[in-house]
């Protein structure tokens, strides 16, 4: 017998929650639903634009009737369940339908706050919550000249703007003389109601409303002042309040909410509530993107896995008025202690304001261009140091150059239409907008698919994305949206990670079934990611795939365009001998090498060798002592060095001995993507240690550790991670990053995107300020590199994997 | 390739048995008119297509084989095994080989199949 879990609240946050859970545990429960609205699912955020007649309201349906059929939930649609029996276990709608369970979600929401004033009950007076709201705003238009609405907030402005776009003559009424004065300062508050009286709405700012006039229904609004405004249609946008009556009235504790734990669980531990309903550490959230977390962490628990916990979050605002842009995150007054920057434009209409505590962002307010809005979000929250760039802070992030920390997103807005966006494939700007505009592309495969853009190296993916973003047009749950790995799943990279170790998934095909893939053996994309999400959690167990390895590591050479395949040998540190520069040689004139290239890597590169050759030369080499330099592997490549303290005049430190040193620890690992190295012997950096994904730079009193740079594509100068005194703690911290990496990056994410995407504030927490914890990530490494050091040519020159080299048959 | 075009459907040859191409995987018969490559699915199926990809003459043996396609090795152009035509919105093909199983063995047929110029 399934357990059964009892859903009450039909809405964004608890089937979030349900949609999560069906993810990591589809067979746990038998789900039952209860809804008060007579609709399945819907987006509630894009009311909004369903308000100005933008959007239909079956565009928003987030899940229809088929969805909770598909997935055997049970859904009571315009039933509102009015009594929860604890003792029994016994949920109970109005209408006396009645459902048992083993575990109750409550998900209620909020309400409209109605402020108490006479007349707040007569027909035509609403809040704007629901769709049955929206469709009495939608009649009274039609009907209707006179509206009022009562509260300058975000969802005030919202309905102004609607109720505008549907003909009618607005006017609001705001208490304070700051618009959204929660969200914005008095300049930007300023700005914004400029731009909405130019549109038409009227405002009566510093007002209170007394009374609410009318016999049969709504005739007007008085003001305590005495003025009289014309109304037959009264919005109430002052606020809302979370919805707990039902919970207190079963005895679960509440305050301003129903107040939950970490684990989104009440105080009897079977109830768990999610969503606007909810206190948590004192706050309530009334924005959709803390309600995922919580219901993602809900979901967790429900699911019994329990590792999950949610700690509270920081949100950011955004206005939906189209054609008016608005950002605002943090604290955007600051104190004593805070600095203000400022920039104004009142002729272009933009208005900037980033409010820094010591060399952090503590909140932001722009107005009129918000392209950077979710990059100083994100600086905020990960508590980037922003001292080096400060004074260009403004300009936003497309002014910090190629060495900037960031990613290339809010660039596209300045480019031309003939700026080249796919280099491998040569797509430029303009064909991307047409297609999209053609053929109708939404997604980033549809782009893929028509226009070769973003289908081969996918350094420009992120560009693609806002290609489509500004010219498919916003979603507004972008940020909260998962990406799935690829067109074989649902699944995200990070979701997957981790049901591979919740569930001891130890096989591809095991995934695959486990998590329902769509295509019967996945694709290019999945398999080779698998296998290394496999390999990583596994060490020592798993056995490798290959064929789901991309031929270069399945051949453990690099195939050319030609067909034929390059042979990189290991040099270590870059440091070699006469004796190792003579086998060399005598190899490459024994198999006729057509190409010797000394790579960018310190090291020599036999090109156009054939594949049946390739254990014979790996046997020579073998012989001759080197190993594999995994050239063609997401893996170890080199570890450059400079001669540092043995010969250079500048040198501080050995630093050829500790990048040695560094490669034979490492050699031979599987990283997400391809990892190098660097250890340089004074801050001049011969070795480039400052592009690489792990650098050293050897100084007068240790090593200074460096992470996440990246020479390719997109220059990349690492972070600094924090200074060392020994080389052995420069290993161990190496170690611990590279296992970090490993375990947590998603496949084919370099460290330079993967750290800006979790924040050098993280991996400084886990590797630097955490003893223990690096301590335990470099033993873990260590552990894996028992399997891994094996080398793989000199396997295959004996006979490994034979049938890879040779042909199958020849004929004639 | 003349005399390619010129042989007989029925001159099978044997070119080994199942188990010596892995599963999701392919093996390359060389011949004098150049590589066919020899895929066999997860189901067991065996299909010969001309080692050559229709975008630039990638070694299509080299890819990741996925249901019934193959992923080129060089820029991942989508080649269908059972027609040798490429994943639409791409376009080429490469010509197919008459594969016929008896028991575990496998024989095939150097006489490619019509209709694709790509030889
Ligand atoms: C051989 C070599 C060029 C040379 O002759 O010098 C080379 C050759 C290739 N590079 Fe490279 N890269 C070589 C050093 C570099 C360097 C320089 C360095 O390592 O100091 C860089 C910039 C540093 C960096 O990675 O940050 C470099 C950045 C790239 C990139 C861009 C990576 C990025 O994150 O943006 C790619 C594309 C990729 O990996 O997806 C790439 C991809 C390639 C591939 C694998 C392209 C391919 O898929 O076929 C080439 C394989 C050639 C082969 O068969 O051996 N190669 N490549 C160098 C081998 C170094 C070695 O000893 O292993
Ligand atoms: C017009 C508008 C615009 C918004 N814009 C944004 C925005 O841009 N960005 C953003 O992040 N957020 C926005 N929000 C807020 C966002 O919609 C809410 O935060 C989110 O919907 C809350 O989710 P929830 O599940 O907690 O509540 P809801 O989505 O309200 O779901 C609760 C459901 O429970 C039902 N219910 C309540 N009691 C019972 C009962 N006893 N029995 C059965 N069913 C019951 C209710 O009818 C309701 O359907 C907007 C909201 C509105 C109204
Ligand atoms: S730069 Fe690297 S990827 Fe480009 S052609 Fe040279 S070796 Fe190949
Ligand atoms: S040669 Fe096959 S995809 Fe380019």
């Amino acid at each position: 017998m399934k357990e059964k879990l009892v859903v009450v609240g039909n809405g964004m946050a608890g089937m979030r929650a349900v949609e999560e859970l069906l993810k990591l545990a589809p067979d746990k429960y038998a789900i039952t639903v209860f809804g008060a609205e007579p609709h399945p699912n819907y987006n509630r955020i894009l009311l909004s634009p369903v308000l100005t007649g933008e959007k239909q309201f079956r565009e928003i349906l987030l899940n229809d009737d088929a969805w909770y059929a598909e997935h055997g939930i049970t859904l009571h649609k315009g039933k509102t369940v009015v009594e929860i029996d604890r003792r029994r276990r016994l949920v109970k709608a109005s209408d006396g339908t009645a459902s048992t369970y083993d575990r109750l979600l409550l998900a209620t929401g909020s309400n409209p706050f109605i402020l108490p004033v006479p007349g707040k009950d007569l027909p035509g007076v609403i809040g704007f919550r629901d769709f049955a709201d929206v469709e009495t705003m939608l009649t009274a238009a039609k009907e209707y000249r006179h509206a009022v609405v009562i509260g300058g907030g975000l969802l005030g402005l919202e309905a102004a703007n609607g109720l505008l776009k549907q003909g009618m003559k607005v006017t609001v009424i705001h208490l304070v003389d700051t618009l959204m004065e929660r969200q914005l300062d008095r300049a930007a508050g300023r700005m914004l109601k400029k731009a909405l009286e130019a549109r038409g709405v009227h405002f009566r700012l510093e007002a209170k409303t007394q009374e609410i006039i009318g016999k049969q229904r709504v005739q007007g609004v008085r003001l305590v002042d005495g003025t009289e405004l014309t109304a037959d249609l009264v919005v109430m946008a002052v606020g809302i309040r979370p919805n707990f009556a039902l919970a207190q009235a079963t005895g679960i504790h509440c305050e301003k909410g129903i107040v939950v734990s970490d684990t989104l669980q009440t105080y009897d531990p079977r109830v768990y509530a999610v969503g606007e309903c909810v206190q948590h550490r004192g706050l309530s959230y009334g924005l959709v993107a803390p309600l995922f977390e919580q219901a993602k962490v809900c979901a967790n628990h429900l699911a019994e896995l329990g590792y999950a916990r949610y700690e509270g979050s920081i949100t950011s605002t955004k206005l939906k008025i189209t054609g008016i842009d608005l950002f605002s995150a943090g604290d955007f007054s600051g104190d004593d202690s805070t600095d203000e920057i400022v920039m104004q434009d009142a002729a272009r209409g933009v208005y900037k304001k980033v409010v820094l505590d010591g060399n952090k962002i503590r909140g932001a307010v722009m107005y009129g261009d918000t392209l950077d809005g979710a990059w100083y979000f994100q600086m905020m929250r990960d508590g980037t140091d922003v001292s080096a760039f400060r004074e260009r802070l403004l300009f936003g992030q497309a002014h910090l150059g190629d060495a900037g920390h960031g990613d290339i997103k809010q660039r596209i807005n300045l480019m031309p239409d003939d700026a080249e966006i796919c280099g491998c494939n040569g797509v430029c700007k303009g064909t991307i907008v047409k297609a999209i505009g053609e053929k109708k592309l939404f997604t980033l495969d549809e782009v893929r698919a028509h226009t070769k853009a973003s289908s081969s190296c996918g350094s420009c993916t992120g560009l693609v994305e806002a290609l489509l973003a500004t010219t498919a047009g916003g979603d507004y749950s972008t940020a909260t949206k998962k990406k799935p790995m690829c067109p074989c799943t649902d699944h995200s990279h990070d979701e997957l990670r981790i049901a591979i170790r919740a569930q001891s998934l130890k096989t591809i095909p095991a995934v695959m079934q486990q998590l329902q893939w769509k295509t019967p053996n996945g694709c290019g994309k999945c398999r080779p990611a698998l296998n290394f999400y496999l390999l990583t959690a596994w060490p020592g167990e798993y056995v490798d795939d290959n064929q789901s390895r991309f031929i270069n590591e399945r051949a453990h050479a690099n195939i050319q365009k030609d067909g034929t395949y390059s042979v990189v040998p290991r040099i270590w540190g870059g440091e070699t001998t006469p004796r190792e520069l003579r086998s060399l040689a005598e190899i490459a004139e024994k198999y006729r090498v057509p190409t010797v290239h000394i790579t960018g890597g310190q090291r020599i590169d036999f090109l156009g060798v054939k594949k049946e050759t390739l254990p014979l030369i790996w046997g020579d080499l073998s012989q001759a002592g080197f190993v594999s330099g995994h050239a063609y592997g997401k893996a170890i490549r080199t570890v450059k060095t400079c001669v540092g303290s043995q010969w250079c005049r500048f040198g501080t430190q050995d630093s050829t001995t500790l990048g040695i040193q560094l490669e034979k620890m490492a050699w031979g690992a599987w990283t997400p993507h391809k990892f190098k190295l660097g250890v340089s012997g004074c801050p001049r950096n011969c070795a480039e240690a400052t592009i690489k994904d792990f650098g050293v730079v050897c100084v007068d009193s240790g090593y200074e550790l460096h992470v996440g740079g990246n020479g390719g594509v997109k220059v990349r100068v690492t972070d600094f991670l924090c200074r060392v005194k020994t080389p052995e703690e420069a290993l161990e911290y190496c170690a611990a990053f590279l296992q970090l990496y490993r375990e947590e990056a998603h496949y084919l994410e370099r460290t330079a995107p993967w750290i800006e995407r979790v924040g050098l504030a993280y991996v400084k927490q886990r590797v630097v300020e955490n003893e223990a914890g690096r301590k335990e990530l470099a033993d873990r490494f260590h552990y894996s590199q028992k399997f891994s050091q094996d080398d793989p040519w000199a396997a295959r020159a004996q006979g490994a994997e034979r049938h890879e080299f040779i042909p199958l048959k020849m004929v004639g | 390739m003349q005399t390619t075009a010129k042989k007989q459907m029925n001159d099978w040859i044997e070119i080994g048995t199942l188990d010596a191409i892995p599963c999701l995987g392919a093996r390359v018969v060389q011949t004098a008119d150049g590589d066919i490559a020899v895929f066999r699915t997860a189901d067991d199926r065996v299909f010969a297509l001309r080692d050559r990809c229709p975008h630039k003459g990638g070694p299509l043996s080299q890819g990741i084989v996925h249901g019934n396609k193959v992923a080129c090795p060089l820029h991942d152009w989508k080649v269908h095994l059972d027609t040798g035509l490429a994943v639409e919105p791409d376009e080429g093909c490469a010509a197919r080989y008459p594969v016929r199983i008896e028991g575990d063995r496998i024989f095939l047929s150097l006489a490619p199949e019509e209709g694709c110029p790509n030889l």
